[in-house]
């Protein structure tokens, strides 16, 4: 494998990782307020937290410029203060990664929480445990097996995101070209030992992080 | 009939149009850097041969080569470079005799409408003030190669790498500039026009630190329509296209040039 197509594969699964992470640290808490609260714009959340699910991915990614880009409502100020802007970076990637990922872990998540006996809750509620205790005392715990089902889910989908990543993050080599945007340049520019050699990668890896979720969730049941 | 009814009838109607009407159709491949030229003298064409309908692919030359490599259903090749007609040739895939030269661009540098960075000489595009310049992407996009030619005759190839965003093609670049995502950008003089209000230009990379820019056509052996790609280029070379060229910036190709 070239050293253009290596570091694509290292930067895929750095991408995916840290998208997997922001999603667990967002998702989580977004499915369990979706899940056991009802609060004003409940619905709007759930929607907005949806729809890069059924929209294309250009669709996010032209989204995520107007958000994020050089003259977009939250990227102008930000490059206005520090000179600095995400698109084109790897950041980038992260943030395209985590937004196509989070519909899956939100509503994965939130189903098995959903499923989590309320009498249980309430039982840890009247022995004295905080609702945050409870939270992660009852409810996560029995809730583990969705929300683990939830975060491979977006794992996989972090690394195999395109369209998002294409529009936002660019096709840099060595700095936004993860694994997808690289078979796409290999293919379009007749290398195909090249393309082959990373689609034989990604499914791999794909294939190795099913049987690794498919362990843990027989472990945990 | 209840308005459902009519909707669908319609609908179908519609659906039905294309296998009726299109008697002859061409598929032409073109360098999206003359995308309005070949729409205008497309337009000119379909209008004096009824029936026959132009599909138009545009894109960066060497992605539409390889898709010409790999079998699409294709009837006439523009290039925005010699190098990938060069590569078709030799493969087999395009009408030799065909093939010609008809027009030439030139290499510009353009910065967003509105930004007060002095970009004016090509050392501008290291100073520290220029975070991002985007160029096509070499390997597919013709723009890219001759801006790679030309920073690397001008020795700023290497000093540039940290900088550069690549594009998909010379259109994407423009937009990249336009939109004010990166500082300058690498397209011809002819794009320019397409986003006038947003780009303005920097200053021009001297014309012998890059290969000229010339435009290639020729016919693909593939082709079901052989006679009708081959008046899209006599077209072209006409005075009729050579004109329509003229209006849209492109300049006429280089004496001795077939």
């Amino acid at each position: 494998m070239s050293a253009e197509a290596l570091s694509a594969l290292g930067l895929s699964i750095r991408v995916a990782v840290a998208a997997t992470l922001l999603n667990a640290l967002i998702g989580i808490p977004l499915a369990y307020l979706l899940a056991r609260r009802a609060f004003r714009g409940r619905a709007l959340v759930d929607l907005v937290v949806t729809l890069p699910l059924v929209l294309p991915p250009t669709v996010t990614g032209y989204y995520l410029i107007v958000l994020l880009g050089r003259r977009g409502w939250l990227g102008a100020p930000v490059y206005a203060l520090s000179g600095w802007s995400v698109a084109f970076t790897w950041y980038a990637a992260v943030i395209a990664a985590t937004v196509m990922a989070l519909p899956l872990l939100v509503r994965t998540a939130r189903a098995a929480i959903e499923s989590v006996d309320r009498e249980l809750e309430k039982a840890a509620f009247t022995l004295g445990r905080s609702e945050w205790r409870t939270v992660l005392e009852v409810t996560l715990p029995l809730a583990r097996n969705g929300i683990i089902a939830g975060l491979v889910l977006a794992f996989a989908r972090a690394l195999g995101e395109f369209g998002a990543t294409l529009m936002l993050a660019g096709n840099i080599p060595g700095k936004t070209t993860t694994v997808p945007l690289a078979i796409y340049t290999a293919v379009q520019t007749g290398e195909m030992g090249e393309a082959v050699a990373l689609v034989l990668a990604l499914t791999a890896l794909s294939c190795l992080v099913l049987i690794l979720a498919g362990r843990l969730g027989a472990r945990a049941a | 009939m209840s308005r459902a009814l009519r909707m669908a009838v319609l609908v179908l109607h519609v659906l039905s149009l294309p296998a009726v009407a299109r008697a002859q159709e061409m598929t032409l491949s073109v360098a999206i850097s003359m995308k309005e030229t070949v729409e205008t003298l497309g337009r000119q064409f379909m209008h004096s041969r009824p029936g026959v309908t132009l599909r138009y692919n545009f894109g960066a030359s060497g992605e539409l080569s390889k898709q010409i490599e790999a079998g699409a259903p294709v009837d006439l090749f523009i290039s925005a470079a010699q190098r990938q007609m060069d590569e078709l040739e030799q493969r087999g895939l395009i009408s030799t005799a065909s093939r010609r030269v008809f027009a030439r661009n030139v290499l510009t540098v353009i910065k967003p409408a509105g930004s007060a960075l002095d970009i004016s000489k090509p050392a501008d595009l290291v100073g520290p003030k220029v975070q991002r310049i985007v160029i096509g992407n070499p390997k597919t996009v013709p723009v890219g190669q001759y801006a790679e030619e030309s920073l690397k005759s001008l020795g700023l190839w290497e000093k540039v790498q940290p900088k550069l965003v690549l594009s998909e093609n010379v259109r994407q670049a423009l937009d990249y500039v336009a939109r004010g995502e990166v500082e300058a950008g690498f397209v011809y003089t002819t794009d320019m026009a397409v986003r006038g209000s947003q780009v303005v230009e920097a200053f021009r990379p001297a014309e012998d630190t890059y290969r000229p820019v010339t435009y290639p056509v020729a016919v693909v052996k593939a082709s079901k329509q052989p006679a009708l790609a081959q008046a899209f280029i006599d077209l072209l070379v006409s005075p009729d296209g050579q004109a329509a060229l003229a209006r849209l910036g492109f300049q006429p190709p280089p004496r001795g040039l077939r």
